[in-house]
């Protein structure tokens, strides 16, 4: 098992507040809006130094949208903050409407997400986005794993036209991926190299890939982790040549097992190569408050989880 | 000067498409249409700065409109063939399948003049607002309108966009409101009273006109004059526009029942009746 090491833990939210800035500095059509969590969302950067091309709407969300989606009228390539409950279910018909049917180029940037929200409880902790918002015909939908890749993420977006849902989180996470890294819409990252399974992650599930490979590579087990930063497009070709491998798969992801990364993955199988599979995924429940740590545990994304999963889809070989 | 009598020749011809366009297939929003039909007309032939040959989805220079309420699809299609946006022939497509000429207008299928997808409603004033903010950070002085039902403004974000275009002085935008009073399941008044609307907008901080006459051309010229003229001066400007449902087919008239419906061939027959002038229906 190859060794992933870190030096901090940082939140992927501010992995999005630095990317913003730095395209704030290189590209004069980036413009942002945010529905009064600006400091949530960490774009106090690209706010002072852009006060021109920042717009503060307020809580409403709707507007936000739409304002975003005739902003593109005219050149302005229009990043959007909120919360991912806020950013998706709530404003599921603009987004379907003024943005992806009218296919304009909006980012829609979403912290937040998930379980890791933590004590604000169910209401905010949405985990439906990630199938709300891959349903729409030609949405790019990105779940970066750690700070560094949430930055190269979001400047990579700036350059890719059309409509884009970049997800991301409150909690600070191992921050492994390199700094200098060129994000690649659409390229799963091969992060170690196995034989016996399949494990594709995404988002904060990432890291407790990791941590569960190294302890089933104790246990002398081989296996395969990719990081899926991106849902859609899926990286196809990836994810069948490692299956092809090892004959069995596990998905782990911070959202619902319907409509996750798990479904989509399923889909691509059964079409070409069925093959057993697991999912680490949140199974038709609402969260709740507590900690993201007590929560992870409780709903069944940790690192245990992973290892079971492993070890049950192994035997259906 | 605008040309009075050119200008309300258009309308039949605007017209003879609606009932036509929506009689073809059985389906569409007479109602509506034939009520903007003077405010379409206006804005495409003597009010906008634009060029139909040149159709650009940025719009860089030009005057912009976003049709709010999607559903008048028909007379949106016809002013914008008319002006040479397409050809008028396409007329013949519309509501069907492999058309660019979907029930509610799309940019889905690049049809020249269309910037938004609206039927969904309550949507398309954000979206004027955002694009009017585009104007203004591109040192665009261009200006940027709008139309929305009167019944559209049941929904909420037409409130959230009211607030937050006021509060940030979009004063490059001009939006107008179809108030016929009626909506499909009877009147405004009955369904949802919105009150007194003037009054709404004005406590939300924006500059109100009203026109009287929305289906007479003259007075609907005096106010679009009236409303460009508190271009620039820190308010969104709103135009509150009474107008007639089924204006100029008599049978149409005082009802709701020809919002979404459609007239069979003896109906089609009526109405081209009463729509005579130098037509040249496609």
């Amino acid at each position: 098992m190859k060794k992933y090491t870190y030096t901090e833990k940082k939140d992927t939210r501010s992995g999005f507040g630095a990317g913003l800035q730095q395209l704030g500095q290189t590209n004069p059509n980036v413009v942002a809006l945010c529905a009064d969590l600006i400091g949530s969302l960490k774009m106090d950067a690209f706010k002072a130094e852009n006060p021109d091309r920042f717009f503060q709407v307020g809580i409403a969300e709707a507007n936000m949208i739409g304002i975003a989606a005739g902003l593109t009228i005219g050149g302005k390539i229009p990043f959007t903050g909120t919360f991912a409950n806020f950013s998706t279910g709530r404003v599921y018909d603009q987004i379907r409407q003024s943005v992806a049917y009218s296919g304009k180029n909006v980012k829609i940037c979403a912290s937040h997400a998930g379980l890791t929200l933590g004590e604000d409880g169910a209401t905010h902790q949405i985990l439906e986005d990630i199938g709300l918002m891959k349903m729409l015909p030609h949405m790019c939908v990105i779940n970066p794993c750690d700070y560094n890749q949430t930055k190269a993420a979001t400047i990579a977006i700036a350059d890719h036209h059309g409509p884009v849902y970049l997800r991301f989180g409150r909690p600070t996470v191992p921050n492994f991926t390199p700094a200098d890294q060129k994000f690649e819409i659409g390229k799963a990252i091969l992060l170690n190299e196995g034989t016996d399974v399949t494990i594709l992650a995404t988002g904060h599930l990432v890291w407790k890939a990791i941590e569960a490979g190294e302890k089933l590579a104790e246990q002398g087990i081989s296996v395969e982790i990719i990081n899926i930063h991106t849902i859609k497009p899926l990286d196809n070709e990836a994810i069948l040549k490692s299956v092809a491998k090892t004959k069995c798969v596990v998905t782990a992801e911070e959202h619902q097992m319907n409509g996750g990364l798990g479904d989509s993955v399923a889909q691509l199988l059964s079409r070409n190569t069925p093959t057993p599979q697991e999912f680490v995924a949140v199974n038709d429940s609402f969260g709740e408050s507590g900690t993201p740590d007590q929560l992870m545990t409780k709903y069944g994304l940790d690192t245990v989880n992973i290892i079971e999963a492993v070890n049950k889809v192994m035997k259906r070989k | 000067m605008a040309d009075l009598t050119q200008l309300q020749t258009t309308c039949i011809q605007v017209r003879r498409d609606i009932v036509r366009m929506v009689h073809a297939v059985s389906s569409g929003h007479p109602g509506g249409s034939l009520g903007c039909t003077e405010f379409l007309v206006a804005l495409y032939n003597e009010v906008m700065n634009h060029d139909p040959k040149k159709f650009t989805m940025d719009g860089i220079g030009e005057d912009l409109f976003f049709l709010s309420n999607g559903h008048i699809s028909p007379v949106f299609y016809s002013v914008l063939a008319r002006c040479g946006y397409f050809p008028v022939e396409e007329l013949k497509t519309f509501r069907k399948i492999n058309s660019r000429l979907q029930g509610h207008p799309t940019t889905h299928d690049n049809l020249p003049g269309v910037r938004i997808a609206s039927g969904s409603l309550g949507q398309g004033m954000s979206v004027a607002i955002g694009a009017a903010l585009t104007k203004k950070l591109n040192k665009d002085n261009s200006i940027v309108y709008s139309l929305h039902g009167d019944g559209e403004l049941q929904e909420g974000q037409i409130w959230e966009a009211a607030i937050y275009a006021a509060a940030n002085k979009v004063d490059n935008y001009i939006a107008t409101i179809d108030y016929n009073g009626r909506q499909i399941d009877g009147n405004v008044e009955d369904v949802l009273s919105l009150g007194n609307l003037a009054a709404k907008f004005e406590a939300f901080g924006w500059q109100v006109i009203e026109t009287e006459e929305g289906n007479n051309m003259a007075a609907v010229l005096e106010g679009f004059a009236k409303a460009k003229s508190f271009i620039g001066k820190g308010k969104p400007i709103v135009n509150i526009m009474k107008t007639e449902m089924g204006a100029g087919v008599d049978f149409m008239m005082g009802t709701h029942k020809w919002h979404g419906s459609a007239p069979n061939d003896e109906q089609l027959q009526k109405a081209l009746d009463q729509l005579v002038g130098n037509e040249v229906d496609y």
